[in-house]
């Protein structure tokens, strides 16, 4: 598998794949996407990286462990939750905020914070099991 | 809330948990001091039960509440008469002497505040167990004393006995619980009350209800066990192996009596009925000449003392049984007589056990000298527990002579039982305050001498109370034993005692008949105790032992259950889960008859066509793969099929997704095949293909019929409207999917975020698992594959 044009091309492939799932977290709101999408997005981007470059260089390029990145989403797609509570509106209401910033209106919301969270939940999760797998292939 | 008055119960309820949690605190700050100020709780909660006895004297009753949760019809509701009172008195009067005790007794302990802790936290317990005037909090009381017993027999929890005797009695008094549960729950809905003061207050539904036998006997089951009536009496000799402090607190005077709380408690709703007469003084009877045998036979001053706390509670759930007045100011009387001198003796067993070394009667002797104030203590409690004049427990027997001697029917054997029973209670009295004390000074382990007051200030008070309490017998009589007989009676009654009997009669005659047998046992203690050691040798079985052999059944029971249910063959799961998933596909589907209509060839565009012969052909050669790679990258090409019809029939973000997925599960299983050291071919037989084919085809089968059945059903389009209405209205998003997944069901995808993440952390521990011929591993995986070995071996076995 670990081919010389598939060793030089995975690291610029998963770099465009990441991005490319960002841009899907953010527009899932409108067009299709979402956060689950952008997650598996990016976890095959990770994959490959994997199969091509070695699970350890994964890692070092990820900082933190996976399953760390998904107890993160987990909190903060809880904690999405709570604002609607100090407005005495019940748990999860969404709550939105239009922010001007260079000439551009950017909405911002607890969905949105919601959505990030469940990007991070699947990434970390996935990614999780196969670099285990991967890990263990080489031994 | 105020802090003083009825309302303020709840407080003195909770005051003992937050004393729990100042414990540990205090132990660090003052070491065993800390019992001083510790013991100012529970004597603060007495003064506030104190304050109730005049009132109550008089036939008032107190029912503050506060809702816990109203959703439930659960509330936090007291209810104070003569019996709680009576018991809340004893539980924080003798709590405070304990705490004390304790703080002697556990001197220099590393978890003394832990002791503590606990302590107090069964205490709390307690006081709600017997001031609880709603069922369901009276049960939650009522486990969470088992609970913190159980905590406090196993507090030395290194020991492999302690850790036995601990989990009996939870397993005994947890498994009664359960029965009681569904006693009160049976209550509740036969009556329709949930407080206590309002099923005594209401009419007489349950004795006339044809559940009533059901009722009484889920009831008895809770009370039986937390009594230790016979069979059940093991686990209260077990439960010695707790510190003394604890077997003088829980084991004698407070948590053991709540079963004979719970029957006098009781007594006006399920009493005086022909089953009740029956089964409780037969039960009760049996217990307490079992009960006094047992004790007989023993050496050790707290196991003596244990069995004979066997038999009294035998002793007051038959008065209670017999549902008569005079039996039942009998009963009130030795209840309180029993908690005072068996708290007292138990404390000075421990007390010799503290300074001598040893509680084995053969191995003590002669410590009147050394030990006087406990020596007192001890005399003054056994001669209220022999039931000598002039002390409590005198008149305690006096009463309930007079009481059954009177009974309409079964008075002789009634009397007979009672005569044996505290003849031989006499017998073990006399051997706890004679034989340490009296006679040759023994060499003990230790060299004995008097406690520090910490020590003796318990047992000292406790006995002492047991003689000015039959020396004002007309206040104790006017203000604890009437209200108390009052409240197991169901009527207001005066209670008139008298130290003196008024005139002589039976019970005087019964009471020396008792003296006389008890003196000549005593004097051939060793002989009997010889003779029932014979006994039980020959018996060699009792219900000590059949506890340890109906667990053990159990655990082979689920270890066979689990053996045939995880066979620990994947391939056995999958074919279980597939037939059933077939099964719950195809029976419904016959057995409503609502297999498909309508069969037509769809108009579909050519390119159309074109994907569906892809996604076949990916199935074809799924069937004819020679390797199993080769199997799993041709099930992709089915996937990526079926994710470009989704595309096409306009579901973009289904589409996605199943690519991703698609893509993602062919390159994990790839993993997953690789590391899993198969074969690369097939090797299964032509019948098990079959078989597993057959079960393929029938789940294909299966979910085509259902989803044809499901199109063919006209279309409810309510959902759809509403969301597409209101996806960019409300919640601002044009992409109605993910509006619904994080705005209107935001909380049905928190959870299955969750179950994704633990199905992640599930799956990776499962990676780390390492087979266990393979102990040259390195790195961190190893941690964790090691721990998790002897776990496994712990559950094969």
């Amino acid at each position: 598998m670990r081919t010389v044009i598939f060793r030089t091309i995975a690291p610029y492939l998963s770099a465009l794949m990441v991005l490319f799932s960002v841009f899907v977290l953010l527009r899932g709101h409108n067009a299709p996407g979402g956060g689950f999408i952008g997650g598996l997005i990016a976890a095959s981007a990770f994959a490959i990286f994997g199969i091509a470059c070695g699970v350890a260089a994964v890692r070092r390029a990820i900082i933190f462990h996976p399953m760390a990145l998904s107890a993160f989403g987990l909190f903060i797609a809880g904690l999405s939750g709570l604002p609607s509570l100090f407005l005495r509106q019940p748990f999860m209401t969404s709550q939105w905020w239009y922010i001007h910033a260079f000439g551009v209106e950017i909405p911002l919301s607890t969905p949105l914070i919601f959505d990030i969270g469940v990007y991070f939940v699947v990434v970390g999760a996935i990614s999780s099991i196969a670099l285990a797998l991967e890990e263990r292939e080489s031994d | 809330m105020p802090l003083s008055g009825p309302e303020a119960t709840v407080y003195a309820v909770l005051a003992p948990f937050a004393a729990a949690v100042i414990a540990p605190l205090m132990v660090r700050l003052f070491k065993h001091n800390a019992a001083w100020p510790l013991a100012l709780v529970p004597a603060f909660v007495f003064l506030h039960f104190a304050g109730f006895v005049g009132a109550i004297a008089h036939g008032e009753t107190f029912t503050p509440s506060l809702d816990w949760a109203p959703t439930y019809g659960v509330t936090l509701s007291f209810y104070l008469d003569g019996l709680s009172t009576l018991f809340a008195l004893l539980i924080s009067g003798i709590g405070t002497f304990i705490i004390l005790y304790s703080g002697g007794y556990l001197k220099g302990h590393p978890h003394h505040g832990r002791f503590f802790s606990f302590m107090f936290m069964f205490m709390g317990s307690m006081l709600g167990l017997v001031t609880a005037d709603n069922l369901i909090t009276l049960f939650v009381f009522w486990e969470l004393t088992s609970i913190t017993s159980f905590l406090l027999i196993g507090f030395d929890h290194l020991r492999r006995a302690s850790r036995r005797a601990a989990l009996q009695a939870l397993v005994v008094t947890g498994g009664g619980g359960l029965a009681l549960l569904a006693g009160f729950l049976l209550i509740m809905s036969l009556t329709g009350e949930a407080n206590m003061s309002a099923l005594l207050a209401g009419e007489d539904i349950l004795r006339q209800s044809p559940a009533y036998a059901a009722v009484l006997i889920l009831v008895l089951g809770g009370a039986f066990t937390k009594s230790a009536q016979f069979p059940f009496h093991f686990w209260l000799a077990n439960a010695m192996e707790a510190p003394t402090p604890v077997s003088a607190y829980l084991h004698s005077a407070t948590m053991v009596k709540a079963g004979v709380y719970l029957l006098m408690r009781m007594q006006p709703v399920l009493g005086d009925t022909l089953l009740w007469t029956t089964i409780l003084p037969l039960f009760g009877g049996v217990t307490l000449i079992f009960g006094t045998l047992l004790a007989v036979r023993q050496t050790d001053l707290k196991l003596m003392l244990a069995y004979t706390t066997v038999a009294s509670l035998g002793l007051l759930v038959m008065l209670t049984g017999t549902s008569l007045d005079k039996a039942i100011e009998g009963a009130a009387l030795y209840l309180l007589a029993h908690s005072l001198f068996k708290g007292a003796l138990f404390m000075v067993a421990g007390t010799v056990d503290h300074e001598a070394g040893t509680r084995d009667i053969t191995r003590l002797g002669g410590l009147r000298g050394a030990m006087p104030i406990t020596f007192a203590a001890a005399c003054l409690a056994s001669l209220s527990m022999a039931g000598l004049p002039p002390f409590i427990g005198f008149i305690a027997k006096e009463y309930l002579y007079e009481g059954i001697w009177e009974a309409p029917s079964g008075a002789l054997a009634l009397t007979a039982t009672a005569v044996i029973g505290n003849a031989l209670m006499l017998v073990i009295a006399a051997a706890v305050a004679l034989r340490p004390f009296t006679g040759q000074k023994a060499d003990t382990p230790k060299h004995a001498h008097e406690g520090p007051i910490l020590l003796y200030a318990g047992p000292v008070v406790l006995s002492v109370t047991g003689l000015v309490a039959a020396l004002v017998a007309h206040t104790t009589g006017e203000y604890f034993v009437g209200p108390t007989v009052s409240s197991i009676i169901g009527r207001f009654e005066e209670i008139n005692l008298h130290l003196v009997p008024t005139h002589i009669g039976a019970p005087l005659y019964l009471s020396v008949a008792t003296i006389v047998l008890g003196v000549l046992l005593y004097l051939r203690l060793d002989a009997l105790r010889a003779m029932m050691a014979n006994t039980l040798t020959a018996i060699g079985w009792g219900p000590d032992k059949g506890f340890d052999q109906a667990i053990s059944a159990i655990v082979r029971l689920a270890t066979a259950v689990t053996r045939f249910v995880q066979a620990g063959k994947l391939q056995v799961y999958m074919v279980m889960t597939f037939i059933i998933t077939a099964l719950a596909l195809l029976v419904p589907t016959y057995l409503a008859g609502a297999w498909p209509q309508n069969f037509s060839v769809p108009q579909f565009r050519f390119y159309e066509w074109a994907i569906l012969v892809i996604a076949v052909a990916g199935l074809i050669a799924v069937l004819i793969a020679k390797t199993r790679l080769t199997a799993i990258v041709s099930l992709g090409i089915q996937g990526f099929a079926v994710a470009v019809i989704f595309m096409l029939f306009g579901a973009p973000d289904l589409s996605f997704t199943q690519f991703m997925v698609e893509t993602l599960s062919v390159v994990i299983l790839a993993l997953v095949m690789t590391r899993l050291n198969l074969t690369p071919r097939d090797h299964r037989k032509l019948g098990d293909q079959l078989f597993d084919g057959a079960i393929a085809i029938a789940v294909g089968f299966g979910f085509a019929t259902v989803l044809m059945r499901i199109t063919e059903l006209p279309f409810d389009p309510r959902l759809s409207v509403f969301f597409s209405e209101y996806a960019n209205a409300i919640a601002h998003g044009r992409n109605i999917v993910n509006v619904i997944l994080v705005d209107f069901r935001g909380i049905d995808t928190l959870g299955e975020i969750s179950v994704v993440m633990v199905t992640g952390l599930a799956v990776l521990a499962l990676i780390r698992v390492r087979p266990k011929r393979r102990p040259l591993e390195t790195g961190e995986d190893t941690g964790p594959a090691k721990t998790e070995e002897p776990k496994e071996l712990e559950a094969a076995k």
